[in-house]
């Protein structure tokens, strides 16, 4: 029988060792906070808990994920509104101590918003949202984040946005590039974005954000796992 | 400015809020005196079509609503219960949101959207999974048709993208009856603890009744009156009718209440959906036996000088009626704070069984609740059969003559909106949020896995219209089988149905005789698949100035997979054999290569065989419990060369030919029948509808084990091809198509909506 018994539960777990500690803030309107803590607990046997977007405390935690969702409904402009939270100012002191943290979709915009990485996110090119898996191009192996894998790979992940239409102007684009911050670029772009560009990461590589969903491709009944390169990244700090 | 109470109510008033003399009559001797207007208002909305079922109830009673796994049945509470074992429960409606979408259809389809999920988490079940059936008029050349598809689709995405929600699948068909009157039809689904389920209850005299969520405006005033009349140009103005959804609101509220419940300081819950603050509060009160008093002063209102009659008959979005355990108050509180939502103690249980709405506490209402939610009246309408039926049967598709070129045909299928890959429209849901989709839109059934178990929910959502149209009673069996054979493809048992019933104008003896008929059909084949209804909606005067909507009932099938896999409907590998299971009629009435061929919507529609069709859906059920599937694909809406040519393209990126021969190999007759007799036309064949098919692939290895299996079913089958190459190529008997590249397959099938969009 396949592992399809245990929904959610592959039989073969990456890691048992509690060696990453993640906190998965949940600010009002989040919803891939659950599916983060599913694959980091359940997938990667990860200890992970959720943090409320009131607390002020990241201390325990060698890895905070900001995750996908309508972060106060997004109003006025995606990530604005969650930039002013008190637990942001908890991950601006976690990232300035080189401290890892992660934002998926709308945790790559609040990041943005934030300044903790560069740019900024308009609406999709097409005007509308957009769900489906698309293919990734890895640009850089080199961060805590893509470690486990090769410049040049392709990974299969899904998107879901309405404004994930990455744009920074040309001075900043250079520096991006010149500082090898460009971790992932679209191979068929879904969205406008500039230069191609999926996921990037501060100058001291231990800020990324990214608009695909790496969680939900780390199961096999999901149709990829190459997602679960990423979380095996961050675990075999 | 007069009070409510103090204005005169003429016959003039009674009459606009749709009350008749008799009515009247009875509201009186309910009162045991004159209403004021207040109550008036409050009868009236209580009293319409859309909140009382009173066209409808009497017809609606043939439906089934027993089996052992139904734990709350249809009209007992906001949505159907059903069993799925292990302590797991489903709670699952579909719910129209016609008219609002016609008038505006962002919000109309978006708030469409959040009423049905409140119904679900009310009930204390956590929403897994939305759908949507959609009817709109022809797709070309038609600038509102476009219009309002792009507005209902951003509407669904706005709202179930925000609250997390995925929107799996649905069906979409595009028909000129739909012309101006599209139809909206909203499911949800949601998974609890059996112990978890809170029913909508009012008891214990002295417990608090709070108000909790968006404040109330004049938004949507009387919007199920509004859903209780025909469109008309004029409908436009009732656009205040519709109202606003905020659905990060409804997120905080979904996980607000889900907490709440948890907590155990509830007795009861009700969404404030249509009739707003006056349906919550009578219908808490009739369920519990009890009274409810309310002081509107207490109301949180977001528009100044609000009078008791507009706070009452509200339909602003995001709001419950909450009752508490007295003495809990501080605890729900902190849930509420937690959330930043408001709420407030607006009232108190009483054991007077009266609805007591006070201002300011002065009285300004009061009704007897349980005659209020309950005892509206009941009509028996006249009916009769219409006499379009005699024509469109007579008819006969031979006399149109040859199709021409079949290669041709087949593409024009494929680029036929109703049959074209929905992929435009999905596309803007997100349909993977939650990761449990194990089966993403697309495929005959959508496929949720439930995290921590071995078990997995198969849903669909069909209606054919066209074929109700033709004939209300076979093509509402039609409805529910085909649902049933898609879970069944699918790999799961069918459990339990929901429905939307959408028709016109009740008054109309004729479209009463189509329902009634549509009814019977619906109840026939629920019974012959044990799949009762849990629930639903009646949605009626669905009319646009040039007439009324075809006939539609959907059905919304939930079926249930356990320690297994579900199958998909795409080719998956090269060599794979393919088998049609079922038997083709010479069946071409009600087709979709009538209509977008020939232009004609006429004729006999398909017969189904209910016996056969259960057979059947065994058969698929038992076929992948035995793991010999690679896929399984239901013959529907332009038939097997459909069919065939979705099995090829369905899968993006992985699309793969088959090189298919029906008639050359001697088929395996069950019960003295062939799979596809000498004596059916080419057409029939290849474009025919007839129901209770499916095609199939099966690994080489498979091959004889699956045989075995089939043979020992009542379904007759024949091996008609091979999976692989590059190319469709279909031969049937003497006639064929030359082979068609996938690839332009593909491309036709999958641009055919994205380009009359963007055209």
């Amino acid at each position: 029988m396949s592992c399809f018994l245990i929904n959610g539960y592959p039989d073969t777990r990456s890691h048992t060792r509690f060696s990453v500690k993640f906190g998965v803030v949940v600010f009002p309107g989040s919803n891939c906070d659950e599916d983060c803590r599913h694959v980091l607990k359940n997938v990667m046997g990860q200890e992970a808990d959720f943090v409320w977007h009131k607390d002020r405390d990241l201390s325990r935690y060698d890895c905070v994920v900001l995750p996908g969702g309508f972060s106060y409904g997004d109003y006025l402009r995606t990530g604005a509104i969650a930039r002013f939270s008190p637990v942001m100012e908890a991950v601006q002191k976690h990232a300035e101590r080189g401290k890892l943290v992660i934002g998926i979709c709308n945790g790559f915009q609040i990041l943005l918003e934030s300044g903790l990485l560069p740019g900024a996110m308009l609406r999709n090119a097409s005007l509308k949202f957009v769900c489906k898996f698309v293919e990734l191009r890895v640009e850089s192996a080199d961060s805590a984040f893509t470690k486990k894998t090769k410049k040049g790979q392709r990974l299969r992940l899904p998107v879901a946005h309405g404004e994930g239409n990455y744009f920074a102007d040309d001075e900043a684009l250079a520096d991006l590039k010149k500082n090898d911050q460009i971790l992932l670029r679209y191979a068929d772009n879904p969205n406008g974005s500039v230069e191609d560009i999926a996921g990037i990461c501060n100058k001291k590589r231990n800020v990324f954000g990214l608009m695909p969903h790496p969680e939900r491709a780390s199961e096999r009944e999901l149709g990829s796992v190459d997602g679960r390169k990423i979380f095996e990244s961050i675990v075999s700090q | 400015m007069k009070t409510a109470e103090e204005i005169k109510l003429t016959p003039e008033i009674i009459q606009k809020h749709g009350i008749t003399p008799a009515e009247y009559g009875s509201i009186k001797k309910i009162l045991g005196r004159e209403p004021n207007l207040t109550e008036l208002g409050i009868f009236s909305v209580m009293w319409s079509e859309h909140c009382s079922y009173k066209n409808s109830k009497n017809v609606l009673k043939l439906l089934p609503k027993d089996g052992p796994r139904m734990l709350v049945k249809a009209g007992e509470e906001n949505a159907g219960v059903v069993d799925i074992g292990d302590g797991l429960v489903v709670v699952f409606k579909m719910e129209s949101h016609n008219h609002p979408s016609a008038i505006e259809p962002f919000q109309g389809a978006a708030t469409g959207v959040g009423g049905i999920l409140r119904d679900i988490f009310t009930m204390g079940a956590r929403p897994i999974a939305s759908m949507n059936s959609l009817r709109f008029g022809k797709l070309d050349d038609n600038g509102n048709t476009k219009r309002l598809l792009s507005g209902v689709v951003a509407g669904i995405s706005h709202y179930g993208n925000c609250i997390g929600v995925p929107t799996i699948g649905g069906e979409i068909y595009f028909d000129e009856s739909y012309e101006g009157n599209p139809l909206v039809n909203a499911f949800a689904l949601g998974l609890a603890r059996r112990e978890e389920i809170v029913k909508a209850k009012a008891e214990g005299t002295g417990n608090p009744v709070f108000y909790l969520g968006a404040a109330t405006g004049r938004d949507g005033m009387g919007g199920a009156a509004f859903a209780s009349k025909d469109l008309s140009e004029a409908s436009e103005k009732d656009r205040p009718a519709v109202q606003v959804g905020d659905p990060f609101l409804e997120k905080l509220l979904l996980e607000a209440v889900l907490e709440l419940l948890k907590s155990g300081c509830v007795v009861g819950i009700q969404d404030m959906g249509a009739a707003g603050l006056t349906c919550s509060t009578c219908e808490t009160a009739s369920r519990g036996n009890t009274g409810v008093e309310i002081d509107v002063a207490k109301v949180p209102q977001r528009e100044t000088g609000m009078v008791p009659y507009e706070i009452m008959l509200s339909e602003s979005q995001e709001r419950m009626l909450v009752i508490l355990k007295k003495g809990r108050e501080a605890e729900a509180k902190r849930i509420f704070e937690k959330w930043d939502l408001h709420a407030e103690a607006i009232g108190l249980v009483t054991d007077d069984g009266l609805m007591r709405v006070k201002e300011n506490g002065v009285t300004v209402s009061e009704i007897p609740a349980k005659k209020l939610a309950d005892d509206a009246p009941v009509y028996i309408r006249e009916e009769k059969e219409p006499a379009y039926l005699k024509s469109a049967g007579n008819f006969d598709p031979k006399s149109l003559g040859s199709a021409g070129d079949l290669n041709a045909v087949l593409l024009k299928l494929l680029d036929a909106p109703s049959i074209a890959s929905k992929e435009w429209v999905y596309g803007q849901y997100d349909h993977m949020v939650r990761t449990n989709t194990v089966v993403l839109p697309g495929s005959d059934a959508s496929v949720i896995r439930i995290k921590g178990t071995n078990k997995s929910i198969a849903i669909s959502t069909d209606g054919n219209s066209t074929y109700c149209y033709l004939d209300p009673y076979e093509g509402a069996k039609i409805a529910v089988a085909e649902a049933a054979r898609n879970v069944a493809c699918a790999g799961a048992v069918p459990l339990s149905i929901t429905n939307c019933l959408n028709f016109g104008n009740p008054m109309n003896p004729e479209i009463f005789w189509t329902l009634k008929k549509c009814i019977e059909g619906i109840r026939d084949a629920c019974l012959a698949f044990e799949t009762p209804v849990s629930g639903g909606n009646v949605s009626l005067y669905n009319q646009n100035p040039k007439g009324a909507i075809d006939p539609t009932p959907t059905i919304g099938m939930v079926g249930l997979i356990e320690g297994r896999e579900p199958v998909t409907s795409h080719f998956k590998n090269e060599g794979d054999v393919v088998i049609l299971l079922g038997q083709t009629r010479e069946e071409l009435g009600g087709s979709e290569f009538l209509k977008t061929i020939f232009g004609v919507k006429a004729g006999v529609c398909p017969r189904l065989d209910l016996k056969e069709a259960k057979a059947l859906n065994d058969l698929m059920i038992r076929l992948a419990k035995e793991n010999l599937l690679a896929s399984a694909h239901d013959c529907a809406e332009g038939g097997l060369a459909v069919a065939l040519a979705e099995s090829c393209i369905s899968n993006k990126g992985y699309e793969m030919g088959a090189a298919i021969n029906v008639g050359a190999t001697p088929a395996r007759p069950a019960g003295g029948r062939r799979v596809a007799p000498t004596d059916v036309s080419t057409e029939a064949l290849l474009f025919g509808e007839s129901q209770s098919r499916v095609v199939i692939s099966v690994s080489p290895k498979n091959l004889k084990k699956a045989e075995e299996v089939i043979q020992s079913s009542a379904t007759p089958y024949e091996v008609i091809g091979k999976t692989g190459g590059e190319d469709l190529a279909i031969q049937v008997i003497h006639r064929g198509l030359t082979p068609i590249p996938v690839r332009v397959l593909s491309h036709t099938w999958r641009n055919a909506i994205g380009r009359r969009m963007r055209g």
